[in-house]
């Protein structure tokens, strides 16, 4: 072959060859190591037909102001098209406390809607169809008693906890690698967890308790097998809580679903993926002995991140948008979502939003996507690639293992962090110095006026609306139910009974997110951050 | 020998996306600034405790969340109250560029939105603190 000057590395550190032949794939056995989709170990997917038989689920992520306001949202995106909703709440919510809280001051509504009392969730579902829509709630460190009170509603409209359907992020651990939403300490936020995974197990076994994401550790500094890696030591961590619980396996573990970030390379994220799957269908079976195909499925939402969007020239995140989509598709996934092109710098208009659904409408409408399943499987690369990432990964994984004691001891000690947080700071070197390429950034600029484009509006009168209803709703509530179902949680918070059951009577009671929070805080303390720069 | 610039990189409020407050921190350290970083959910109160007691000369926030201008006014208030008003206050994060002028008139130093040159930060805080 003849020499060439240019080498090319990809982020997760693999050399890629100019040309890639049958001779590439002479150390993979097509049998074990790729197969057929359905069928172990999924490598090219995990349904035979994939979007023969049925789509991608579209799922942007929407919820900002009120309740009544987001309400809207999500009916403008159902009557466009979209089938399923993932609910942004706001940082008050997320961080458990109410509206009228000095700490909510000028967060009220702001990326997200507010959520004080089950009356609030009312309302931002009233008339939404949540038994046709899948509903995805994007909280973490108060997942209980955002589920109770999805579980409630999901009652009051008629449909039983058994066959209760949806997914809530839940995912703690990686609170504390990147969004930082997190409230108490490592130990007892993970047992919130296994309370819910193992509440759901037993009643709510349609319902996805959590989603693991890799997602927001890449948006860290990541790079893509660390991604993958992490987010793997996080749900087997999770898994053994399960097991402790005595579970087994194939009740609850292919419950747990993933989310994964998009951005980058573009093969270099569809080998991820894949070798994302053909990993976990291994590690569930061989490491936890499950029997189960559903188990060994990796589930996944894979959306296009902001992490590749630029502030610059704003339009081309559309392009952007566009080809994440793409590799999204040809990456197998079960749920797509994209950021929307001025995620960069506000909180996405209704147009914006609707462009990032056209996009993927676009795709499988026009393009022919879902024609073949997995028309990238045998390709010379793609495999070779697969391969080598598939390795990287399951070297993560072992590093976390043995290096920093675990997945939990890396978080608690803040490890973890510290190698995502050097790794972001060299990424924006390489942008800085030109060495990483990106389109307006640093390449191609040009000199741009004020953004033209609408920004979204805060409306301070949102906190006071939120603040008003919930003193109305206090003050006519059974205040000794409120008091006795807030003693019941302090209790059952410290002993090893499952949280949820009293998470729902409480929520039921008119308990606000805020006193909720509060009395776990007093039980569980709160968690100090291991600032390690 | 000239005493090195002392730097607090803090994250007021809710907001838990820390990427930039520690992108920046380990920049404005490899400079050869002395960086405190706060870690996340500081209150104000905080971060001017902080300020105080590291006694550093720059006080640099990081703010995605969109609640730039309340967190500015109440900080800068403060710092104003208590007397440390001369510190250099920075802002970086998601910062649109019509509130620029919003924040510089309720002083402050320099605003640095996503996506700023880690040399520009530097000149600036170089060029605005004479030790």
């Amino acid at each position: 072959m003849a020499e060439i000057s240019n080498k090319v590395i990809l982020e997760s550190g693999i050399p890629v060859k100019p040309l890639y032949t049958s001779d590439d794939l002479a150390e993979i056995n097509p049998n074990d190591e790729i197969g057929l989709p359905g069928e172990f170990p999924f490598t090219r997917g995990i349904h035979s037909m994939m979007y023969r038989k049925r789509p991608f689920t579209m799922r942007q992520y929407a919820g900002f102001g009120t309740p009544e306001e987001t309400n809207k949202r999500f009916k403008f995106l159902i009557e466009n098209g979209q089938n399923a909703l993932n609910v942004a709440f706001d940082l008050p919510t997320q961080m458990g406390l109410d509206s009228n809280d000095p700490l909510a001051e000028g967060e009220v509504g702001r990326v997200g809607m507010a959520i004080d009392t089950l009356a609030d969730m009312e309302t931002a579902f009233e008339g939404i169809p949540i038994d046709k829509i899948s509903v995805s709630l994007t909280v973490n460190a108060v997942a209980a008693p955002i589920m109770a009170m999805y579980f409630v509603i999901a009652e009051k409209h008629g449909i039983p906890l058994e066959e209760v359907r949806g997914t809530a992020q839940n995912d703690i651990l990686k609170e504390y690698i990147g969004r930082g939403a997190w409230i108490f300490p490592v130990e007892p936020a993970v047992r919130l967890i296994g309370d819910t995974i193992e509440f759901c197990a037993r009643n709510a076994p349609n319902y996805y308790p959590v989603s693991v994401c890799g997602y927001h550790i890449r948006e860290s500094g990541a790079n893509p097998v660390q991604e993958i890696a992490y987010a793997f030591s996080i749900a087997q961590a999770y898994i053994k809580i399960g097991l402790e619980r005595d579970l087994d396996i194939d009740d609850f573990a292919g419950r747990i679903s993933f989310n994964f970030d998009i951005f980058g390379n573009f093969f270099e994220q569809i080998a991820k993926f894949r070798a994302a799957r053909r990993l976990w269908a291994r590690i569930t079976r061989d490491k936890f002995g499950a029997k189960d195909a559903r188990t060994m499925k990796m589930k996944m939402i894979a959306g296009g991140g902001g992490g590749g969007l630029t502030i610059q020239q704003p339009e081309n995140n559309i392009v952007r948008g566009a080809y994440y989509a793409l590799l999204s598709a040809l990456s197998g996934t079960q749920t797509m979502a994209l950021c929307s092109y001025d995620e960069a710098y506000t909180i996405p208009t209704e147009k914006a939003a609707l462009i990032s659904l056209r996009t993927m409408q676009i795709l499988i409408e026009e393009m022919g996507i879902g024609d073949t399943v997995d028309p990238l499987g045998g390709s010379y690369y793609v495999e070779t690639l697969t391969s080598e990432i598939e390795k990287r990964i399951s070297a993560e994984i072992e590093r976390v293992d043995q290096e920093w004691g675990g997945i939990v001891e890396a978080v608690s000690e803040g490890i973890l962090q510290r190698e995502v947080a050097h790794q972001a700071y060299e990424n924006e070197q390489g942008i800085q110095n030109g060495e990483i390429p990106k389109v307006g950034a640093n390449i191609y600029q040009i000199e741009e006026e004020e953004h033209q484009v609408a920004l979204h509006p805060y409306k301070p009168e949102t906190a006071e609306s939120s603040i008003r209803r919930t003193e109305q709703l206090k003050a006519n509530r059974d205040q000794e139910a409120v008091a006795a179902s807030l003693k019941r949680i302090r209790e059952v918070a410290d002993s090893t009974e499952n949280i949820m059951p009293s998470m729902m009577e409480a929520v039921k009671a008119h308990a606000t997110l805020g006193e909720i929070t509060n009395v776990l805080k007093e039980v569980f303390g709160e968690f100090k951050e291991p600032v390690r720069l | 020998m000239k005493k090195p610039i002392r730097i607090l990189i803090a994250k007021p409020g809710l907001d838990g996306h820390d990427r930039g407050a520690k992108v920046i921190s380990l920049a404005m350290r490899n400079a050869g600034f002395e960086v405190i970083y706060t870690g996340l959910h500081q209150t104000i109160d905080q971060i001017i405790e902080a300020a105080v007691q590291e006694d550093v000369d720059v006080v640099g926030l990081s703010i995605l969340s969109g609640a730039h201008i309340p967190i500015s006014k109440k900080l800068i208030a403060k710092m104003k109250k208590i007397g440390i008003d001369e510190k250099l206050v920075l802002i970086g994060g998601n910062i649109p560029k019509q509130d620029f002028e919003t924040l510089k008139a309720l002083g402050v130093g320099g605003i640095f939105p996503t996506g700023s040159n880690f040399d520009d930060v530097e000149k600036f805080i170089l060029s605005n603190i004479n030790l």
